[in-house]
């Protein structure tokens, strides 16, 4: 096995182990706290993809902010640890099939297409293409972007604020 | 050799253990924590799909990036939304918000 090989598969195992305690855990803690190995493990994949800049910004806004933000909103609302409180519906078994239907889907989906790579290299250096291209080719999608971060701190301010 | 098809079957992996956390969670939070799964399994695919498909463009990286400030986003809302509806209902079990419902 290459060393790509063994990096890859221990980060798909450390990411889809946190991901089993994210889904399955009682305490809802727990859970929370094992979104950030979730979260690191998906870095570990971008920068096995080249994607350095993405892996940097994934571990400041998912394992920084996202993770802090849903811990306090957990200790904000009863329950604490949630532990006393039954945390599935009665919809397990369904759930389950669903998945794992959908599971089947995609997996056979991504293993029977056959991709034919487009002409061209990856920038070596990528944060510099990126930066060229957010304010190039996808000018819009970056304003856009934007706006809809404005819109979204206005509302939520808006939203959790305590009405008087 | 690790290919395309390699991440394209981790990434349907972490959807689908997104989804099932959707499916079957009561708490608002848990469900918001799915919802962030999700979104991960489908930047991994754009990243992926970015290097191994079309290496020429940096479409991929910068759909990926556009998607984690949206995720960002929603987070935010879902979270405030969540902490309205302890306010005024006392409760975040989803099951158990059905003002709406007959």
């Amino acid at each position: 096995m290459t060393g790509e090989a063994i990096a890859f598969y221990a980060l798909a195992a450390i990411t889809l182990l946190s991901g089993v305690i994210v889904v399955s855990s009682p305490n809802i803690v727990h859970s929370a706290v094992a979104l950030v190995p979730a979260f690191l493990g998906v870095t570990g994949i971008y920068i096995l993809l080249n994607a350095e800049f993405v892996a940097g910004v994934q571990v400041l806004i998912y394992a920084g902010a996202i993770t802090v933000l849903i811990l306090f909103v957990i200790m904000l609302t009863e329950g604490g640890t949630g532990l006393r409180l039954q945390q599935r519906n009665e919809q397990g078994t369904i759930g389950a099939v669903v998945a794992a239907a959908v599971a089947a889907l995609l997996i056979a989906g991504a293993t029977r297409t056959v991709w034919t790579p487009q002409p061209g290299t990856l920038a070596t250096y990528t944060p510099g293409a990126i930066g060229q291209s957010f304010l190039g080719t996808n000018l819009l999608a970056f304003e856009g972007t934007s706006v809809v971060l404005l819109v979204s701190l206005i509302g939520a301010i808006i939203i959790a604020r305590k009405e008087d | 050799m690790i290919t395309l098809t390699h991440y394209l079957v981790l990434s349907a992996l972490i959807f689908v253990l997104g989804l099932f956390a959707v499916l079957t969670r009561r708490n608002g939070v848990a469900i918001l924590m799915g919802i962030e799964l999700m979104l991960n399994a489908a930047n991994i695919n754009l990243v992926a799909f970015n290097k191994f498909v079309a290496p020429g463009a940096m479409q991929g990286q910068v759909f990926a990036l556009i998607v984690i400030t949206l995720a960002a986003c929603e987070a935010a809302v879902g979270l405030a939304l969540v902490l309205a509806a302890y306010r005024g209902l006392e409760t975040i079990y989803l099951d158990e918000i059905n003002l709406m419902k007959w």
